[in-house]
């Protein structure tokens, strides 16, 4: 765990980056301090490696004061992941990985298949091992930088901005091999960014800032969506937090109408010969077969259900069982009817 | 000109020695000297416009004039090649303790930060990370303070010691070219090779740099 304890931090020029932060960052949890430039986060995440030293207040990892332990070896416990990376150029990629075993006083040889090991961890092949950081991509690039914080095991990594610096696509694919490799590894991360949707995406809890250095709200993404303390917060996090929020249930618990219900609206669910769907058709309109845009399962978010019956061209969403065959369908109605019932944590039912 | 070197073979290899002598102790002695300076104008920024400034000054002392002064400064004797040795000392740490500075001013300050941050004290930094960043900025000034000392201890030659400078003053005096020639060649010649083997130097121990500016062939 690791615990500000009411740190307040002033610059020379008189300036307040952070002022009287409390908070604790769980063991084994992603924490992710998000907010606008200037705000204080990054300078609050560089205080728990003592990149920074606050004016006053205190920083623990596990009760213990950062400021009273080896600068130099509490760093090497841990995990630091920058922007850009911030490979070492002059070195290959598994040299890299291994630095901080090496200054733990590990032979080459030991922290080089240790290296080799975590590369593939991260989803890199091991031919890049030989290759320099200005022969990779951005990603790849970011995806050394992850396993070099990883290199010793240490228990706690910090991530500043990680994933800002690659493409959109790319940077949902870190997302993804990110949280695969947390639930693996379990480690106590604290990680920082402006983009609150990747606050909410990757973080099991969420710390929002504000500028002057003042914690606006701290909690579960849910929370955040849903019960924002404030106006700032809820601006913070966006218009369309109703929609986002939806992602936290799954359709598990959504009653579905027999596919034969479409009649209701005028529609046919059309299979094909083995029972999955294959499009839609309107009565009044026989010959044109209407895709249906894509199915769900029970285990999707209410989000991807919400998203499929408004952009259904019927106003119809399609649940398929694991076998790919529709066992259900969800109309407009029924779905607003249900979020009305889910906003009084009650469930609904589908009235004929 | 054979005929001139077969002749005097002994003056010409002895004076070559003498040249390589006097150009490249120098040399490592402004290594030695320029890093450390180089690094206190960048650990302390207020120090680095001195330090550039004070470089310049040094620089533009003419070669003569210090070969001739330095004798009553230091108190040897006016033919002592230790004249030569410290006068081109000092030009090689006016051009190399700049270089240095300006080379570690330059390493990207994410990948010393990223460094600190992975429990690097401050001198393995420097030497692991800061250093060998630097190098290719470092060892470009180099390559100049090489080429321009092989062609200033020449100058030595008037005041009687300056390795192949000698064999101009020698053929000045007796109207003869051959010597001459000679010492031109020869002294083309060492630069040009203490150059190319300061670019296979800089090939071997700075692979990385091939893959600089974006044309990294990335997969």
């Amino acid at each position: 765990m690791i615990t500000f304890d009411d740190i307040v931090k002033v610059y020379p020029g008189g300036g307040t980056a952070v002022d009287h932060l409390s908070l604790e960052l769980p063991t084994g949890k992603i924490t992710v301090l998000v907010g606008p430039s200037g705000c204080g986060k990054t300078t609050s995440l560089r205080m728990i490696n003592r990149m920074v030293s606050p004016t006053s207040g205190r920083v623990l990892i596990d009760g213990r004061d950062v400021a009273e332990q080896d600068e130099a070896v509490l760093r090497r416990g841990i995990g630091y992941v920058i922007q850009h990376a911030g490979l070492f150029p002059h070195r290959t990629v598994l040299d890299n990985v291994a630095t901080v075993p090496m200054l733990l006083g590990r032979s080459r040889r030991e922290a080089r298949a240790a290296a080799m090991e975590l590369l593939e961890r991260v989803g890199l092949s091991t031919e890049f091992a030989g290759r320099y950081p200005a022969q990779l991509s951005g990603g790849q690039q970011q995806r050394v930088g992850v396993a070099r914080a990883l290199a010793a095991d240490p228990p706690i990594m910090l991530m500043d901005e990680p994933f800002s610096a690659v493409d959109p696509v790319v940077r949902e694919g870190l997302h993804r091999e990110f949280l695969r490799l947390q639930q693996d590894l379990g480690k106590t991360i604290a990680m920082v960014t402006h983009d609150i949707d990747e606050a909410i995406k990757l973080g099991d809890l969420v710390a929002v800032f504000r500028e002057g250095g003042h914690l606006a709200q701290f909690g579960t993404p849910r929370e955040l969506l849903e019960q924002p303390v404030d106006e700032f917060v809820a601006e913070f996090v966006g218009r369309d937090r109703g929609i986002r929020s939806l992602s936290f249930d799954t359709a598990a618990e959504l009653a579905v109408r027999p596919p034969a219900d479409a009649a209701l609206d005028g529609v046919e669910l059309v299979l094909d010969a083995s029972g999955r769907p294959a499009g839609w058709r309107r009565a009044a309109e026989p010959e044109s077969l209407l895709a249906t845009g894509g199915s769900f399962t029970g285990t999707d978010s209410l989000r991807l259900v919400t998203d499929l019956a408004i952009s259904s061209p019927v106003g119809i969403a399609v649940r398929v069982g694991p076998d790919g065959k529709a066992d259900g369908i969800v109309r407009h109605h029924d779905l607003v009817d249900y979020l009305a019932a889910r906003r009084d944590h009650r469930p609904a039912k589908p009235t004929p | 000109m054979i005929n001139y070197l077969s002749n005097n073979s002994d003056t010409v290899l002895s004076a070559l020695r003498q040249h390589l002598y006097l150009a490249l102790l120098p040399i490592l002695i402004g290594i030695v000297v320029s890093v450390p300076i180089g690094y206190l104008g960048v650990r302390f920024p207020w120090l680095y416009h001195p330090l550039v400034n004070t470089c310049g000054v040094l620089y533009s002392i003419p070669s003569l004039a210090l070969f001739v002064f330095l004798p009553v400064i230091l108190g040897t004797k006016i033919l002592s090649p230790i004249n030569i040795v410290v006068a081109l000392s000092i030009y090689t740490v006016a051009l190399l303790a700049r270089t240095v500075a300006d080379g570690l001013r330059a390493v990207d300050r994410t990948v010393v930060q990223s460094a600190t941050a992975m429990g690097y004290r401050r001198f393995r930094r420097l030497v692991d990370v800061e250093l060998p960043v630097a190098l290719p900025v470092i060892l470009a000034g180099l390559r100049v303070a090489t080429v321009s000392n092989i062609s200033l201890v020449s100058v030595g030659a008037l005041i009687g010691v300056g390795g192949l400078g000698q064999l101009f003053t020698r053929g000045f005096q007796l109207f003869y070219l051959e010597p001459i020639l000679v010492g031109i060649i020869l002294s083309v010649l060492v630069a040009g090779l203490a150059d190319l083997a300061i670019v296979l130097v800089q090939r071997a121990v700075t692979p990385w740099t091939r893959y600089q500016h974006g044309n990294g062939g990335a997969s």
